[in-house]
């Protein structure tokens, strides 16, 4: 049927260039900056009014950040605890270091069941290994159940944000989309007639399907279970009504106790949606037990690396891993306001995926994209669990445009982003300034020879005005002033 | 080396790059936070409850514990439910039973048996909760072997008993003083609402893939 067509569209890296064509695209087209601006000003109106009381939110945000700390400084343990307690509870679980790996192992257990249709949660680290497309080639339906992966699907596109997939389309292009691939159906405008349709489509589809894909918002150790967060009961679906349930997810998601959970939780939906809370948490502790009368029969757990590793070994970089994707970074960001999720070209966009790509993807495919932030820091004011979102951003642009330091190991890709001329330019720079005599000597000629400047600088005055010197230096200014 | 061991040696690896002292188990921390928030008196915490999931879209009833049937009654000619899905092992079940409520419908076999007659020939189950949370306005609902996870979640409407005294002020006191860690269950749920969703232009829609409408009998007064 065309409505569970895959989406054929491989999430292939746009390279720099191509994410300044993008963004350029983006930033020209009044009617996408139009729907970004509108969500993202929605979505920072909802979060605000959760948060009444600052130095409340300030005490909420260091213990989740001390929670999140903590859970990282023991990781592991705790996935050893997590392992151990699964396997007690009577769950599978598998470890991939590659998304090829965590495809083949999904594969395997799809093929054992001989199953065509697999219906899926919400899960982004199914889309960071692309495991669709894995499905597809293999001959096996992996449809999307939650309503904005669902359109965002039947669309051929990918999510546009990692909390509202479909947030770059409006009611009338879905209500298009609807009626061209959904058979039996004819346009409609209304809201709740749209996901009537979707409803009618998925049930079917729950029913029928032999596995259910989820991912996992935090796994506990201490109990071996695993939670997970929703509004729309897909999630539950799937992990409940299909005679097997495969969670993936990835190794940074574990905490130790279920108290643990809860300031996370409560941060968690108030950051992303502006909820006190959503409809669901689904707490999963094993599959169907004996005399149960629903429940899968089998459930998997896979845990996936994919570059997560070599942002834990570095300390500053292991932050990033303290995420529990909330997307509050990309609301409030200016950048990704402007340009929309797609323009990145990577899974996650936005100010978390300009630190978290570069560990999963190398940075010779990411270099620009730490490059793609003002630094105003909003990013960093809003994460739940005190991400250093701009210090990671600098801290990537060095590592993309330096070679590593002495006794530090190399990232996927370090240096890549290193050019001839702006190697040149700095190591100028460093003779210059690390000179103090003939510092003064330049400060002395720029400033009298600043009708010389030339009116084109290489790639600098592309998108900024020329650089001149001004007519008088800092240090005569100040000399001006004792005088 | 397997996958795993690659991992975990990277991680241990990994750890060994630390200068700043580990950060100390937050427990205790958790507990002072929950402990320094306003709390609810005793006797309010089941009129937030009722409060906050009445804006989160559900209709609630509260009704003298006695009376539980005869509004469920009510509630059933009101909506039309032809079909209630119930669980014959439970106690609230055995009431039913004895009330003669027109259209039961037990849920007395396993899922792979009637997948189908679930989903399409049942208007409405109704269950049992462990307890709420006035803070959240939400419900505790903690399926086993006599009423499954499936009840809550498949028909159209969900019908809920909320017992008042069983409220809390927040999800930690529900996982503290209930003792969750102890014993869960293969599938506990927090349930706050009808199903819903935002995916369309962040128009809010209900019934999005669960439950379109959800019931809560908040039964009060002194315990039988």
């Amino acid at each position: 049927m065309s409505h569970t067509t895959q989406n054929t569209h491989t999430l292939q890296f746009v390279p720099g260039a191509e994410f300044k064509r993008r963004a350029a695209e983006v930033v020209a087209n009044p009617f996408l900056r139009k729907s970004f601006r509108g969500a993202m000003d929605f979505l920072m109106a909802k979060r605000a009014a959760q948060f009444p009381d600052p130095e409340l939110l300030e005490r909420q945000r260091s213990l989740a950040e001390h929670i999140r700390r903590y859970s990282l400084s023991r990781l592991p343990q705790l996935l050893e605890q997590l392992e151990a307690n699964l396997v007690k509870n009577g769950v599978k679980v598998h470890w991939a270091e590659t998304p090829d790996e965590a495809n083949a192992i999904i594969l395997d257990i799809c093929r054992r069941h001989d199953t065509k249709l697999m219906v899926k949660g919400k899960s982004m680290v199914s889309e960071e290994v692309e495991l669709n497309h894995a499905m597809h080639d293999a001959g096996i339906d992996a449809l999307e159940s939650d309503m904005g992966e669902y359109i965002v699907q039947l669309a051929g596109e990918k999510p546009s944000h990692i909390i509202m997939p479909a947030i770059h389309k409006t009611k009338q292009q879905i209500a298009e989309l609807f009626a061209e691939k959904v058979p039996g159906v004819s346009y409609t405008e209304d809201v709740d007639a749209l996901i009537q349709i979707g409803r009618d489509v998925l049930r079917k589809k729950f029913m029928e399907a032999e596995v259910g894909l989820s991912g996992v918002n935090f796994a506990v150790a201490e109990t071996g279970t695993l939670c997970l967060v929703e509004n729309e009961g897909n999630g539950r679906m799937c992990t409940t009504v299909p005679n097997v349930h495969i969670a993936i997810t990835g190794i940074e998601k574990v905490v130790e106790k279920l108290e643990h959970v809860v300031p996370l939780y409560g941060l968690l939906t108030r950051s992303a949606t502006g909820q006190a809370i959503t409809t669901y948490f689904n707490v999963i502790t094993g599959p169907r037990r004996a005399g149960e009368k629903d429940g899968p029969q089998e459930m998997h757990l896979v845990l996936v690396d994919n570059g997560r590793t070599q942002a834990f070994a570095d300390e500053q970089m292991r932050q990033t891993l303290q995420c529990i994707r909330c997307g509050a970074c990309m609301n409030h960001c200016p950048v990704y306001t402007r340009i929309g999720g797609h323009a990145y070209g990577t899974t996650y966009p936005g100010p978390i995926g300009e630190i978290i790509s570069p560990h999963m993807m190398g940075l010779a495919a990411t270099h620009v994209l730490p490059g793609a932030s003002t630094l105003c820091g909003a990013c960093g004011e809003v994460c739940p669990v005190k991400i250093p979102i701009p210090d990671l951003l600098i801290r990537l642009r060095e590592e993309a445009t330096h070679d590593a330091k002495p006794g530090h190991a190399p990232l996927v890709g370090q240096g890549a982003g290193k050019t001839a001329f702006a190697s040149l330019a700095y190591k100028g720079f460093a003779f210059l300034y690390s000179r103090p005599a003939l510092y003064r000597l330049f400060a002395w000629t720029a400033t009298r020879f600043r009708f010389l400047t030339p009116a084109k600088q290489a790639g600098w005055t592309d998108s900024r005005t020329p650089l001149k010197p001004a007519a008088k230096s800092l240090r005569d200014l100040l000399a001006e002033r004792r005088r | 080396m397997s996958a795993r061991d690659n991992i975990l040696a990277k991680l241990r690896a990994g750890a060994t790059h630390t200068t700043a002292p580990a950060p100390l188990n937050p427990d205790a921390a958790i507990a002072e936070h929950y402990a320094s928030l306003p709390r609810t008196p005793k006797e309010q915490l089941a009129q937030e409850f009722a409060e906050k999931i009445t804006a989160w879209h559900a209709e609630v009833h509260r009704v003298p514990r006695g009376q539980w049937v005869d509004k469920l009654k009510e509630v059933v000619a009101a909506k039309g439910i032809r079909n209630l899905l119930y669980a014959p092992a439970t106690t609230h079940g055995r009431a039913l039973e004895a009330a003669g409520i027109q259209g039961l419908k037990p849920y007395d076999r396993p899922i792979d048996e009637w997948k189908q007659a679930l989903f399409e020939n049942v208007d409405a189950a109704i269950t049992g909760t462990r307890g709420a949370i006035a803070e959240t306005g939400t419900m505790i609902v903690w399926p086993d072997a006599s009423e499954p996870r499936t009840m809550s979640l498949v028909p159209p409407i969900h019908i809920a008993l909320v017992d008042e005294d069983s409220v809390v002020p927040t999800l930690y006191d529900a996982i503290v003083q209930q003792k969750w860690t102890d014993g869960l269950p293969t599938n506990a749920l927090l349930v706050t609402g009808p199903s819903k969703t935002a995916d369309i232009q962040q128009t809010l829609a209900y019934g999005a893939h669960g439950p379109k409408e959800l019931v809560v009998l908040l039964l009060t007064g002194e315990a039988l």
